[in-house]
């Protein structure tokens, strides 16, 4: 057993590393699948909060993760085509600023996230899995109904937004841009779970009664909870919408909601880089095992089974201890 | 008489045909522990909700601090200094003894949204927490987990916790249950002491525990308030000897 920070560490400087060697022998594809892991673990990152923190079981954070891709597709097809988002009461102009896009991108996760978990937390336990699943099939099929951009063909983006600064077209550049929003949030995150909002929020996940009898509302700390996931998730589908170039529906779907889900169990859930180490697993599975067989997912089902029934902590639980919080 | 702390006045409530509050009224004054008592399924539980806050009676009015609280929720009623315990240990599991007793002062700041500084460095925070500790003797267990705890340790916690909130009024619900004899002689020490930061209302099965500590007691059959009245009393009235003591009470 290693200590987590260690662990967390080796983690950290791998994902970095990797791209940066790729950099360096001219291997512009593998530098794509660290940023496709680093954007991943962002959106699972989100979903740690809600279902590793908070116990939420959100089968529907596909929603967040489309709603953060159809803000970039939006945005920047409008500007792309010089066509302003808005005509009356006032002018709003599609843009392919990428800061601009990423707020856009989280708000309107953060507000959809307001809402679907406003509705949801009244459940609770498969009830829960059900409304946010059902939520996530709305937004599915909607998007693929939505004939403006693009129904169920998706929406195209012929060039990367940009960022003051940085060519985002060079692969090495877009990586340390998601590389460097993804140890952001991380940082915010580890501070936010030692934080009194993270003991309230794990005092509700452990116990409702409990903390509801200090006099702390666990609707409202895991509703808060919930929006700030949604609005993380939102980020890296900002995010994974400019690597990719591309949105579709399929972002909206429930195997989407499924895969992130799968980034966190891997991982292990309520570890600050569980995310982080499932999504970097997931992206080297897919890519080994694609070569081994076209029905690869059957051998990452049995993967995933082997966690779940022989290593409840994910990858970080069955190599680190968990620490605890000091006083 | 000075003003009641807490007080239940007419509370009815009802499961379809089952009466399980019927008229109840109870009161809590100040410095006394007040215990219920009662049979299995005489509505203990049932009325510990109503005034806890999470069962609404369907009539009557439950008060605290002299202030209606009937309409008020778990959360609300806790802000305003009821300090409960529960039946079976409400803790949370997987955090350290201290952690717990954090989450109790924390609730009591009314500082859950902070989402930056560390929680474990708030020193008022800590502090109140550790106070509680110490004056249920659990202060050398902080660094524990709630998990490996004995269950009489974690009865204790479980006061400890209600502590940090700096009660008005303690709410107990069967705080002996499942404790040993020595387990249980510690416990009414505690609240022994207990009843001079905050009245008590005490429900337990425990009897050598009840007559020792109550001022009052109130004994509760089918939904009804049958008698209420001083140890000696209670003891010697017949209506409650026939409906719960039994005889080796008496005796």
């Amino acid at each position: 057993m290693i200590k987590e920070v260690h662990l967390n560490g080796i983690i950290a400087l791998g994902l970095l590393l990797v791209p940066l060697g790729a950099w360096w022998w001219d291997e512009p594809f593998t530098i794509t699948l660290a940023t496709k892991a680093a954007i991943l673990a962002l959106a699972g990152v989100g979903l740690n909060l809600a279902l590793g923190q908070g116990g939420m079981v959100s089968l529907g954070h596909a929603v967040f993760f489309g709603i953060g891709g159809y803000a970039m597709g939006i945005l920047a097809s409008h500007a792309q085509d010089f066509q302003p988002l808005l005509q009356a009461p006032f002018v709003i102009e599609g843009t392919k600023s990428m800061p601009v896009i990423w707020l856009t991108a989280m708000t309107a996760s953060a507000i959809a996230a307001l809402v679907i978990g406003g509705l949801s937390l009244r459940t609770s336990g498969v009830y829960f899995i059900m409304v946010t699943l059902a939520f996530g099939q709305m937004f599915y099929y909607f998007a693929i109904s939505w004939p403006a951009y693009g129904g169920e063909d998706g929406l195209s983006i012929y060039v990367r937004n940009s960022f003051p600064g940085l060519n985002t077209l060079d692969p090495i550049q877009f990586f340390a841009l998601c590389y460097g929003l993804l140890l952001l949030v991380l940082f915010f995150m580890s501070r936010l779970m030692a934080s009194p909002f993270g003991l309230a929020l794990n005092g509700a996940r452990q116990n409702q009664d409990r903390v509801e009898a200090v006099g702390i509302n666990s609707y409202r700390v895991k509703l808060a909870a919930f929006v700030i996931s949604g609005a993380v998730t939102g980020l890296a589908g900002a995010l994974f919408a400019d690597l990719n170039r591309f949105v579709s529906p399929t972002m909206f779907s429930w195997q989407t909601s499924g895969e992130i889900m799968i980034f966190v169990i891997l991982g292990g859930m309520a570890r600050l880089f569980g995310p982080v180490a499932g999504a970097v697993l997931f992206i080297l599975l897919e890519h080994a095992l694609e070569d081994l067989s076209d029905y690869w997912h059957i051998y990452l089902g049995l993967v995933l089974l082997g966690v779940v029934l022989f290593a409840k902590g994910g990858l970080i639980g069955s190599l680190a201890a968990r620490p605890a919080r000091h006083a | 008489m000075p003003n009641p702390v807490l007080a239940a006045e007419n509370l009815d409530k009802s499961f379809g045909a089952v009466v399980a509050s019927d008229k109840i009224s109870l009161e809590l004054r100040p410095g006394e522990i007040h215990a219920l008592i009662g049979p299995n399924g005489a509505g203990k539980s049932t009325l510990i909700k109503q005034i806890a806050g999470g069962l609404k009676p369907d009539r009557g009015t439950v008060e605290f601090l002299g202030r209606d609280v009937t309409g008020l929720t778990v959360v609300q009623r806790a802000r305003l200094g009821l300090g409960r315990t529960f039946q079976i240990s409400a803790l949370a599991m997987e955090m350290t003894v201290l952690e717990n007793a954090v989450l109790g002062a924390l609730g009591a700041s009314g500082k859950s949204f902070r989402f930056f500084r560390p929680v474990m460095t708030d020193q008022a925070l800590v502090d109140q927490a550790m106070a509680a500790l110490k004056e249920v003797d659990l202060d050398g267990e902080a660094g524990r987990l709630v998990a490996e705890l004995s269950h009489g340790q974690r009865r204790q916690l479980e006061v400890a916790v209600a502590l940090t909130l700096n009660p008005k009024a303690f709410l107990m619900d069967e705080p002996m249950a499942g404790m040993g004899t020595e387990g249980s002689k510690r416990l009414t020490g505690l609240l022994d002491r207990l009843r001079h930061q905050a009245p008590i209302l005490l429900i337990e099965h425990d009897m050598d525990a009840v007559f020792a500590l109550a001022d009052r007691i109130s004994v509760l059959v089918y939904g009804r308030v049958i008698a209420t009245g001083g140890v000696a009393e209670i003891r010697a009235n017949p209506e409650v000897q026939r409906a719960y003591l039994g005889e080796e009470a008496t005796s």
